[in-house]
């Protein structure tokens, strides 16, 4: 039996999310092969090669694989696994944009099920999924040939990406389908961690009251701390960060070590982005806001006055 | 140009779920239901393509129980102009569910199917992707802006890191982000003129599909509950546990 990891990267750099797709592979159990498709992505495969418990990288470089589209990635793909003799049990994927855009393609063309986010691996066709926005969770069974997987990073660890020494492989590639092009891309700079990544995290919502407000107290306290940035769906909506702040059921999904949410009530569906955190910290004025629920300290304080004076304690 | 719009039924977003005691599901005995919320906002997209005289036609689907007839109903009173209901009482899956709207999508030949990018009840994210791989079109996902061009669409797409704006040939799948827009009401004069707009009931043998369940639930639980921890008085003390008892700054 052997699994095909499907890499998270810029053709630069394979993204962290791609370890913990490899863990819930190990975890499955079995031969572990990753796929790097992309556009003079070389880098990305010998760094794939030097993950810990990957037997072999397969490669597919060619200009149209690139920009990641759903439609030439899946044909790849299906075009690797239907192959008997490649003898493929599983399709593995982090729930990324890319991987959340991308596998539901490669599952209907395999006529096959896809499992989304898994946070645990039961047996080789059983998996725990958060279902409800987190307010439950679905084991669930498969009965198809081949299982088609995303995998929700924070339920897994991040493999290691040294010590490996797998085979590098190429694949040939497949033709340009021609449905989908790149225009272009908006993309939030930041020297900041990553919010999939961090071990800090420092959020704000709507109680800042403004962007001004959310840039101007926030980013000094997450500077301190070396934190990435995130937002409730409320502050975004308002306009006072870029949408890929957003945490909970619909934006990201984090489990840092510490979690700072600050002026952010704590609506269900912001808890269930972030409810997995080890230490939550809560900054809000309410006293009844949902949020000192889940939080491990809670501080009813205005904030305004607050997020400056911790930040200098610190 | 025809939109198609499929709408699913689901647990209104407000209502607290409460797994069964016997781990088969959660509780949706008098649950009040309602239109997706990602579905409203594809609707409300098909509505705007009409207005501004990109779309001639929009006409809502929905798969599942009778009681979808509802969630068709507030389609059309929010604008749809006719709406479709495959009817059956077997638990859908995605794979099912898109292999029937490309049923539907075949003898409709619409030239834009807009859908939620999840439902909110089981959270999959997976049947507008399935339904564009069905039909082999393209696909543009976690929509937060579409422009209809001449045989092409550019969306600008909600992707981790910021957004991306692609260009994709016609007919297309675009399936909505929360930002796409906010849904108009439905008043009451289209709530009762959506009474009488058509509606078709077609079931899923009627389009030669198989919606049998690939994936089996073994069991539902509770997830762990997190319990509340312990306020602190001032930043002092709040510095002092995160040191020194949760020690997770230095």
């Amino acid at each position: 039996m052997s699994l095909l990891v499907i890499a998270e990267h810029d053709n630069a750099v394979l993204k962290t999310a791609t370890l913990n797709a490899v863990t819930a592979a190990a975890k499955i159990g079995g031969e572990i092969h990753i796929l790097v498709a992309g556009a003079g992505c070389g880098a990305v495969a010998e760094q794939a090669s030097k993950v810990a418990g990957v037997a072999k990288v397969r490669v597919a470089d060619a200009a149209h694989y690139g920009d990641q589209t759903a439609e030439n990635l899946a044909a790849l793909i299906v075009a690797v696994v239907a192959n008997p003799a490649s003898g493929y049990s599983h399709i593995i994927a982090a729930a990324t944009s890319n991987g959340k855009n991308t596998l539901p393609r490669v599952a209907a063309l395999l006529d096959v099920a896809q499992v989304s986010e898994i946070i645990s691996v039961v047996d080789a066709d059983t998996f725990v999924r958060p279902i409800y926005a987190g307010n439950a969770l679905a084991t669930v069974k498969s009965a198809d040939a081949t299982k088609v997987i995303t995998v929700r990073t924070t339920g897994f660890d991040a493999a290691a990406n040294s010590g490996g020494s797998a085979a590098i492989e190429a694949l040939a590639a497949g033709p340009d389908l021609g449905q989908s092009k790149l225009i272009g891309r908006e993309l939030t700079k930041s020297a900041r961690p990553e919010l999939g990544a961090a071990k800090i995290i420092v959020s704000g919502g709507r109680g800042l009251g403004s962007g001004e407000n959310y840039h101007k107290l926030l980013e000094p306290l997450a500077d301190k701390l070396g934190a990435a940035m995130g937002a409730s769906r409320a502050a975004v909506d308002a306009g006072f960060v870029p949408n890929d702040y957003q945490v909970g059921q619909t934006g990201k999904i984090v489990a840092p070590q510490l979690y700072f949410a600050i002026g952010i009530s704590g609506a269900i569906q912001h808890l269930a982005g972030m409810k997995d955190s080890k230490v939550i910290v809560a900054i809000n004025k309410d006293p009844d806001a949902p949020i000192f629920q889940v939080a491990d300290y809670g501080l009813v304080a205005d904030l305004f006055v607050a997020v400056p004076e911790l930040t200098a304690a610190l | 140009m025809k939109i198609l719009v499929p709408v699913k039924r689901v647990i209104d977003y407000n209502v607290k779920v409460r797994v069964k005691a016997d781990g088969t599901g959660v509780d949706l005995a008098n649950v009040k239901m309602s239109m997706n919320p990602f579905d409203e906002i594809a609707v409300e997209e098909a509505m705007r393509l009409k207005e501004a005289g990109k779309a001639t036609e929009v006409v809502a689907v929905s798969c599942g129980v009778t009681a979808c007839q509802e969630t068709l109903r507030t389609a059309m009173a929010i604008g749809a102009d006719r709406s479709i209901l495959v009817e059956t009482d077997v638990e859908l899956q995605p794979l099912a569910v898109a292999k029937l709207l490309a049923a539907v999508a075949k003898k409709e030949t619409p030239q834009l199917i807009i859908l939620g990018k999840q439902a909110i009840d089981d959270d999959a994210n997976q049947t507008g992707q399935m339904l564009a791989a069905l039909l082999g079109w393209s696909q543009a996902t976690f929509a937060s802006k579409v422009v209809i061009g001449e045989g092409k669409a550019t969306v600008t797409r909600e992707v981790d890191g910021g957004l991306e704006t692609i260009e994709i040939s016609l007919p297309a799948i675009v399936t909505t982000d929360l930002r796409l827009n906010e849904p108009r009401y439905a008043t009451l004069p289209n709530i009762m003129k959506a009474k009488k707009k058509p509606m078709e009931v077609v079931k899923p043998a009627d389009l030669g599909v198989d919606v049998a369940p690939r994936l089996a639930t073994v069991t539902v639980t509770e997830p762990p509950k997190r319990s509340a921890g312990i306020k602190v008085a001032d930043i002092a003390q709040l510095v002092d546990k995160l040191k020194n008892e949760a020690k997770v700054i230095a």
